[in-house]
């Protein structure tokens, strides 16, 4: 109990505390700290749950993913510590906007856990709209004309993709009212799951149609995707390593506790189809769009596209592999893309350009940083033996199995963005030196660890971790 | 049938009109009265709800729509307007009968779509659900429909009144009260980032087509 | 057996004296509220005799129907007015009261007029004709969607059976009997030329709709014509209050005195509704005639609206 509280306490004093303390290195430091404090109290809540409340809830689907993302939040929180310090002293960053990024950093770390936390799916939706709103404040802090379109692209399509998400979470609890009536304990979810014979299947069906199409729009599926790129592009790196680490996987987490939701339910349609389609229309279009992508963040903001569009389909495609591999491959994402985004932020700041065409030779001039970014795309592209490939090949076995037309497709977008990345890659990191040769105060530790462990996934899964991705994939039929 | 059905059936309904007739204002200070009035209607139905399902939270919540929604809101936005200079401003609507008839056909497919789902309901509730969908649909449509970035904001805040009174209208649903404060303070930022972003201030207009040339899908 | 016949005869007379009452009483109030005396309420009745007695003056290239078509717009309009229940339903015409057959007789009317108005072939007459079958393409949709509504809830497209309706306690407090009368009195000012669509006493050519179409009438033909218009005016007036605000009106048998009372309450019906109406026209101006189809449109939707509600309300 201490523990869950522990994840939740800690980024909300933290944000507190960092909205009042000035200077930037005590600033980072305690911005660290906070992190870790999380991150223990992740891992204790590994070893020991607390029984299921009104309003909280760990359970074997979140986690694996609380986990997750205080251990993301921890090295994001080390890579930002280096990475502002370099903003600081080139002035893309302001002091007053110091102490505003790094409270805001650890609200929406404490958002995100609130929302995997969250037992009650009304809670849940304020702590997806809390992060949202801590997000937008972030992306648009560089105050260029750039990053102002992009914050409010992004507050627009995000606050109407939660209006919608708010509607079928209400439409959810209509749902459930005659199995369960009214009161306090119609919205909390294991409540919901114990009933869910009794929901009203019409009803359940258009209240899934809303959340897709709501949480979709922050899981970033074409076509509501069209916030992803400028986000990414034009906020600080570190919060494009969140969003595309972390908060995608939130708002893909609460779509996946309702689809247990509709797999409890007799008589509700499978959503399937659906997520399939949508997941195959984010995974071509964004394929596809990687080769004529010139900024680099923007390219690697598509393949997160990419990704979550491929989660989705194996979401869509069920059963116990495709399940099981969507899990994983949410996981390994979400470390492979963040590792990505460190290198990609320093490679940035040693350039001083974001353009692909300005940047090469990377591994001459800075090793480290070049080979972290070629090892990063060989892991996201799913090239063995990565993580992401073990993910990527159970959910084409399965599709092959099924729906060998799908499978198809689903080879032919991997390959297609195999190609542009790896294309990218290879101007950035071979070739003749060309763009700024600045050295880098980087701390080589997040990207590594992040490496380190997706390789060692490909490689070995914790027994543990099997059995909890076995019995979520059961539950999401 | 009953006073009580008809009451909600009413403003309910006069509030579909109040988002028909955001579709076809063209100059900005009308249709943030539009909004105001649509904001009273809404805080009319919750009371009214309160006092059906004899929910005193409930009357908080009407209190936050009246006061947040129906005064404060416009007020600022109407303070904003006049900063930014765009109070003149004719916006060109495109095509308002064509707008209008999408409106309409929206309120049929939404009344189409949710009255036949929710069968198992009270009339009352799925009358709400139903005439609160269609308001949400008006609101994205009137979003869609704009180039004024004022305009958009106010296509969500119809969002938002659509969604109040779903939440209202879905009886004995919990935490409204906390939902519809989140909401609001949701609502509260994106009308202060309208000035905080300082659109007009950077681009001179706050014409969103304007922000186009910054988008970045051509790099 | 001699009663119901005179019930009706007596309606007859009733509407056709009424008629340039009410246009007078409409002049009067617009009058007094531009601080002017105005004319007499009587005036109108003075300008009938007036212009019966005078000579007809036709032009050379006039056809029968410019001719014949004053007295066939005058018979369609007073048949129409007949049929309303002003005083009392149940009248022994009162079968073929059927609102859309009241609207097809007006609009047979109408039709008439703007054939008139194109027969002497003046520009003119053109313009009137081609902005009055303009206001009406729209006017009449809007017509019916009101009379879509109002049918969905009484259940009847007769008057006499509306009205009954609206009398007894099952009308109820409805949005879409609101939303109906809206549209209906934008409809009623745009058929009978009023100000915001028309202005009855303008001037200039290039502003009118119905004037234009009558400027070459004279003599009698006027005559017969102004009384249409104002005939017209008063169907419309007496549509709105036997559906929307049917008090006092006799239904069944009754008593000498209670035909009185009922009498009594229709005329005060039809005051109530000109000075409205005279208050209205000065208080807003006349738009313009591109701006028209906004309104109508308005209209169209309004009655739209009206009947989408109704689904919700009826059907659940």
């Amino acid at each position: 109990m201490i523990a869950l509280v522990g994840v939740l306490a800690a980024p909300l004093i933290g944000a507190i505390v960092l909205a009042i303390l000035p200077g930037y290195r005590a600033s980072a430091r305690i911005n660290i700290a906070v992190s870790a404090v999380a991150f223990i109290c992740a891992l204790l809540l590994l070893i020991q749950r607390p029984d299921p409340g009104r309003y909280l809830l760990v359970d074997d689907l979140n986690v694996v993913f609380i986990l997750l993302g205080s251990f993301v939040g921890l090295t994001t929180s080390v890579f930002s510590a280096s990475y502002i310090g370099h903003e600081l002293a080139t002035g893309r960053l302001t002091q007053p906007y110091l102490r505003f990024y790094h409270a805001m950093f650890q609200l929406m770390a404490f958002g995100m856990n609130l929302a995997l936390t969250a037992n009650n799916i009304g809670l849940m939706w304020v702590a997806l709209e809390l992060a949202t709103l801590t997000t937008v404040m972030m992306v648009g802090i560089y105050r260029t004309h750039e990053a102002i379109e992009a914050a409010w692209k992004y507050f627009i399509l995000g606050s109407v993709g939660i209006a919608l998400a708010l509607f079928g979470t209400i439409l959810v609890y209509l749902a459930a009212r005659p199995a369960i009536g009214g009161g306090i304990d119609s919205m909390v979810w294991t409540v919901l799951v114990a009933h869910a014979h009794g929901f009203d299947p019409a009803l359940l069906d258009i209240a899934f149609v809303f959340l897709l199409l709501g949480y979709g729009t922050k899981v970033g599926l074409a076509p509501m995707h069209a916030w992803l790129p400028d986000a990414h592009a034009e906020g600080p790196t570190p919060i494009s390593a969140v969003l595309s680490g972390l908060l995608l996987n939130v708002a893909l987490y609460a779509l996946l506790r309702f689809k247990i939701l509709m797999a409890a339910t007799p008589g509700a349609i499978a959503p399937g189809p659906l997520m399939i389609a949508l997941g195959l229309i984010s995974l071509i279009f964004a394929g596809f769009m990687l080769y004529r992508r010139r900024d680099i963040k923007r390219m690697f903001a598509y393949s997160s596209i990419e990704h979550m569009g491929l989660i989705v389909f194996a979401f869509g495609m069920a059963g116990p592999l495709g399940n099981f591999a969507g899990l994983l491959q949410m996981a390994m994402h979400s470390l492979t893309k963040s590792a990505i985004f460190f290198s990609v932020g320093h490679i940035a700041q040693v350039k001083g350009t974001q353009r692909i065409a300005d940047m090469g030779g990377l591994t001459e001039t800075h090793p480290l940083l070049g080979w972290g970014l070629v090892a990063g795309v060989a892991a996201i592209v799913g090239l063995p033996p990565f993580g992401v490939f073990t993910s990527e090949f159970l959910i084409v076995s399965t599709t092959f199995a099924r729906q060998p037309v799908l499978a198809v497709l689903v080879v032919l977008g991997l390959l297609v963005s195999l190609g542009a990345l790896l294309l990218r890659v290879i101007s950035i990191a071979f070739g003749e030196p060309r763009g700024g040769d600045g050295p880098v105060r980087a701390s080589s530790f997040p990207i590594v660890a992040h490496l380190a462990l997706v390789l060692i996934a490909g490689v070995w899964l914790p027994p543990p971790l099997v059995g909890w991705f076995q019995h979520v994939a059961a539950l999401l039929g | 049938m009953g006073l009580a059905f008809d009451i909600a059936h009413m403003l309910a309904g006069l509030m579909v009109l109040a988002g028909l007739m955001m579709l076809y204002q063209d100059r900005l200070y009308p249709l943030l009265h539009v909004l105001a009035l649509q904001a009273f209607l809404l805080a009319l139905s919750v009371a009214w709800q309160a006092h059906l399902q004899d929910a005193p939270h409930l009357y908080i919540t009407a209190v936050i729509a009246l006061g947040f929604k129906a005064i404060f809101i416009p007020w600022a936005l109407r303070k904003m307007v006049f900063r930014l200079g765009i109070h003149r401003e004719i916006e060109p609507v495109v095509g308002t009968g064509l707008t209008m008839l999408a409106g309409m056909g929206l309120v049929a497919l939404s009344l189409e779509v949710m009255l036949p789902v929710t069968a198992h309901a009270d009339p009352v509730s799925r009358q709400d659900i139903a005439l609160a969908l269609s308001i949400v649909l008006i609101g994205l449509l009137l979003m869609v429909t704009r180039r004024n970035a004022v305009s958009q904001v106010v296509g969500f805040l119809a969002i938002d009144n659509g969604i109040s009174l779903a939440a209202t209208g879905a009886q004995g649903m919990p935490l409204v009260v906390e939902i519809s404060v989140a909401f609001s303070i949701l609502v509260a930022f994106i009308v202060i980032g309208i000035f905080l972003f300082r659109i007009r201030e950077r681009f001179d207009t706050v014409d969103v087509e304007a922000l186009d040339r910054f988008r970045g899908e051509r790099r | 057996m001699i009663g119901p016949f005179l019930v009706q005869a007596g309606q007859m007379a009733l509407v056709l004296l009424a008629a340039p009452l009410l246009t007078g009483l409409v002049r009067k109030v617009k009058a007094r509220v531009q601080r002017r005396r105005g004319a007499s309420v009587l005036q109108p009745y003075r300008d009938l005799r007036r212009l019966l007695s005078k000579e007809i003056v036709l032009a050379h290239n006039a056809s029968w129907l410019f001719r014949t078509a004053p007295y066939l717009i005058f018979a369609l309009t007073w048949v129409a007015a007949a049929l309303i229940p002003t005083f009392a339903t149940g009248l022994i015409f009162s079968w073929t009261g059927d609102l859309i057959a009241i609207i097809a007789l007006l609009g047979a009317a109408r039709f008439l007029l703007a054939l008139a108005g194109m027969d002497i072939g003046t520009s003119f007459g053109g313009i009137g004709a081609s902005r009055e079958v303009m206001i009406a393409s729209l006017a009449e949709p809007a017509m019916l969607m009101i009379i879509l509504s109002l049918a969905l809830i009484a259940g009847s497209t007769q008057l006499s059976t509306i009205a009954a309706f609206m009398l007894s306690p099952e009308a109820g407090l409805r949005v879409s009997l609101a939303l109906s009368l809206l549209a209906f009195v934008v409809v009623a000012l745009a058929e009978n030329a009023r100000i915001p669509v028309d202005n009855p006493a303008t001037h200039l050519e290039l502003t009118m709709v119905h004037e234009a179409m009558v400027l070459e009438y004279s003599g009698r033909h006027l005559a017969m014509i102004e009384l249409a218009a104002s005939l017209k005016l008063l169907v419309m007036i007496s549509t709105m209050a036997c559906i929307f605000f049917p008090f006092g009106l006799v239904t069944g048998d009754a008593g000498a005195g209670r035909y009185l009372i009922g009498i009594g309450a229709y005329l005060l019906k039809l005051a109530i509704a000109g000075t409205v109406l005279g208050c209205f026209e000065m208080s807003i101006a006349k738009m313009r005639v591109f701006r028209v189809p906004n309104l109508l449109g308005g209209a169209l939707m309004l009655g739209l609206l009206a009947t989408l509600l109704l689904f919700v309300s009826v059907g659940l």
